[in-house]
């Protein structure tokens, strides 16, 4: 079987969609050295460095998106959209409802998000939920290299603005280029099924909005995406030596959410852990909370989140982030705790 | 003159010794994630900072330790807090591209042009409750192209804020060139917002001091904001362990991994026209070729070495002073390494 590293697997997917779909353009800073593969196939037509202006280039990325084109916009991070919000929450996602549904901007924003490697508070946030909170706007978090390909694939057959959020801690081209920059005196908890693996031969796209069962279990279950998966099937191991059994779902696509699959693992368990190494306040896990509440189904509720500005200092940043040892003890007590 | 090279001088290789050390805790992996040091720009920073006063404001890009010690903030809490430790400047919240003192008015920011903002509310600040004080943004040539940068020029020039813009012009955004992303001429762009403009060569220490003292003079006496645009060379790049930095300094372990997934894919059917595919290995090598030609070893581009070649006429007074400062560095260094006893 074929087996790629997480950016590899990102960047394979589009080389095979630039390879058949000539409107896919790439813009980013310093992209045709970043992406050098694909410039020398492609040329620099298609794979073009912006100055530093994110508002001018992502902005113009989706107009371009409106056009025809299909770019997709890098950023060097999540972070950076602060920089050029407008272009995405005020136009992007609301061309589509504006122009009543005649027109749409299907552009790609792909952008490195979360922590992991002591990089500070303005650098390592995940900012998915922020995102998702936006109608007309998709959220994409991928959480292995296949899925990673394949949901790129979808991004780019959407017909409207997706934001692809890459978790650095997978990366090896990211984690050299603002980790470790050469060293090899630095050591990083990449989770390994993450950063590399089983790839198909030909990209197909992993539908959006379609979360993934990592695990089966009857207990508990543990929400999750990006790197919180592969913490959540770590802990679920040591769980199963206490006897508990934790399904573990990989919601891939935060926005739109896969309910049918939650409410499914829900029901059966009683119990729900979110664990989301984004912001915990007005976030994905209380937005997870609040759709089962309406559903009526009556569940068990714990999250594990970042509730604070993530601290520079490696070792507070691990506490900070949800990590395994916490995840095992947040599933724990919830479980210990009496209903009602 | 002579006096101030002298102190200019000090000031200078006390940031390079600070920041040489950084460098080796980096390398030895005890600061993390990714390290933009000030080597190389040390005459831009000193020329400029020698001028501020008590009741003056600093607003700072990712590169802001060099500024930080020069305007004298405690040496030993800006390395514990690049160590992450919690009795750093900023309690290990923040790292070195996150420095915040509030007590000198300095605040820096990761985010490119983000200066350009700070430095102009610092300096209504100012304007409104300390008359005659002045804000310093420090910025990269690449930050010029973002918006927000030139809008703070405009709003500086239409309220005649006491800002000086200190532009530090390496001409490298990481990796791209001006050619490539900076259309026009940046001081006509300053000009056209109604800054004056004053250009000084960033190597030597005397040149940005001269230049920094007249615009920093007009601002606080309530003329308005300047544009000071200073080249220089970075000895260590963007940041340290950038690849095109790497090459050049362990080609053996760094060039073999790069033309093989090139070949791949420049042979790779399906995509663009072989000629294009020519151009775009040209581009990579056009990089590739003005990294392998940088100034970096070049005397005339080390703001120290220069300066240095100046103060050799005396010296016994040079060896004193090298002597001293190197001894205050190894003891700030000893120092900010101790464990705190617990």
């Amino acid at each position: 079987m074929k087996t790629m590293s997480f950016s590899q697997a990102i960047d394979d997917a589009l080389a095979q969609a630039m390879a058949s779909d000539p409107r896919i353009i790439l813009l980013g800073e310093d992209i045709q050295l970043m992406q050098r593969a694909l410039l020398v196939r492609f040329g620099s037509k298609r794979v073009r460095n912006t100055p530093i202006s994110e508002s001018a280039f992502l902005g113009a990325g989706i107009a371009a998106s409106m056009a025809g084109l299909k770019p997709v916009v890098e950023l060097y991070m999540v972070d950076f959209l602060g920089v050029c919000i407008d272009a995405l929450i005020n136009h992007a996602a609301k061309v589509e409802a504006f122009s009543g549904g005649k027109w749409t901007a299907p552009v790609v924003v792909r952008a490195p998000c979360s922590g992991g490697y002591g990089d500070g508070g303005q650098h390592e946030q995940s900012l998915w939920g922020w995102l998702a909170h936006i109608p007309g706007l998709t959220v994409l978090v991928p959480s292995t290299p296949a899925d990673a390909g394949g949901l790129m694939m979808a991004a780019l057959q959407c017909d409207g603005p997706v934001v692809f959020l890459e978790p650095k801690l997978l990366s090896e081209m990211w984690l050299d280029f603002l980790g470790s920059g050469g060293r090899r005196t630095v050591k990083y908890d990449v989770p390994p099924e993450g950063a590399k693996g089983p790839v198909p031969k030909k990209w197909e796209p992993v539908p959006i909005g379609k979360a993934a069962v990592r695990c089966v279990g009857s207990d508990i279950t543990i929400a999750c995406v990006g790197i919180g998966v592969h913490r959540a099937m770590k802990a679920a191991e040591l769980l199963r030596a206490d006897g508990i059994s934790a399904e573990i779902l990989d919601l891939r696509t935060v926005s739109p959410l896969d309910t049918p699959s939650l409410f499914e693992s829900v029901s059966k368990t009683g119990h729900l852990l979110v664990v989301d190494e984004d912001y915990e306040g007005f976030g994905l896990s209380g937005e997870l909370s609040a759709t089962l509440l309406e559903r009526g189904i009556p569940f068990q509720f714990s999250r594990l989140c970042t509730q604070t500005t993530i601290p520079y200092a490696h070792s507070r940043e691990e506490q900070a982030l949800p990590n395994v040892e916490r995840i095992y003890a947040s599933a724990k007590e919830l479980l210990l705790a009496l209903p009602g | 003159m002579q006096t101030e090279l002298w102190s200019l001088y000090g000031l200078m290789l006390k940031s390079r010794l600070f920041e040489e050390a950084i460098a080796c805790l980096w390398h030895e992996g005890r600061i993390s994630g990714e390290m933009h040091l000030g080597t190389g720009e040390e005459g831009i920073i000193a020329g400029v900072v020698d001028h501020l006063r008590d009741d003056d404001a600093m607003a700072l890009d990712h590169r802001g330790s060099a500024a930080f010690l020069m305007r004298g903030i405690d040496p030993v809490l800006i390395l514990r807090e690049l160590l992450g430790r919690p009795d750093g400047l900023c309690g290990g919240m923040g790292g070195h591209m996150h420095l915040f003192s509030k007590e000198h008015l300095a605040a820096s920011s990761g985010i490119v042009g983000a200066a350009g903002p700070a430095a102009a509310g610092f300096a209504l600040a100012g304007q409104i409750l300390r008359p005659h004080s002045v804000a310093v943004a420090f910025f990269g040539e690449g930050s010029m192209n973002q918006g927000m940068l030139m809008e703070s020029l405009n709003l500086a020039s239409v309220w005649k804020l006491p800002v000086l813009f200190v532009c530090k012009d390496d001409g490298w955004a990481i990796t791209t060139k001006p050619a490539q992303s900076t259309a026009g001429n940046l001081d006509e762009r300053a000009q056209g917002l109604g800054v004056p403009v004053v250009v000084a060569d960033g190597r030597d220490v005397m040149s940005v001091w001269e230049a920094a003292g007249k615009a920093i003079e007009r601002a606080r006496s309530g003329l308005g904001p300047t544009f000071l645009h200073a080249r220089c060379v970075h000895l260590e790049g963007h940041f340290l362990g950038l690849q095109l930095i790497r090459i050049l300094r362990d080609p053996l372990r760094e060039i073999p991994p790069i033309p093989g997934p090139l070949i791949k894919s420049i042979l790779q059917p399906g995509g663009a026209p072989f000629r294009e595919r020519l151009e775009g290995l040209r581009i990579v090598f056009t990089v590739v070729i003005a990294t392998l030609r940088d100034p970096r070893r070049d005397p005339i581009n080390d703001p120290l070495k220069r300066t240095r070649a100046i103060l050799r006429s005396e010296a016994g007074r040079l060896q004193e002073l090298e002597n001293q400062i190197q001894k205050e560095m190894d003891n700030i260094i000893t120092s900010a390494l101790m464990e705190v006893a617990s």
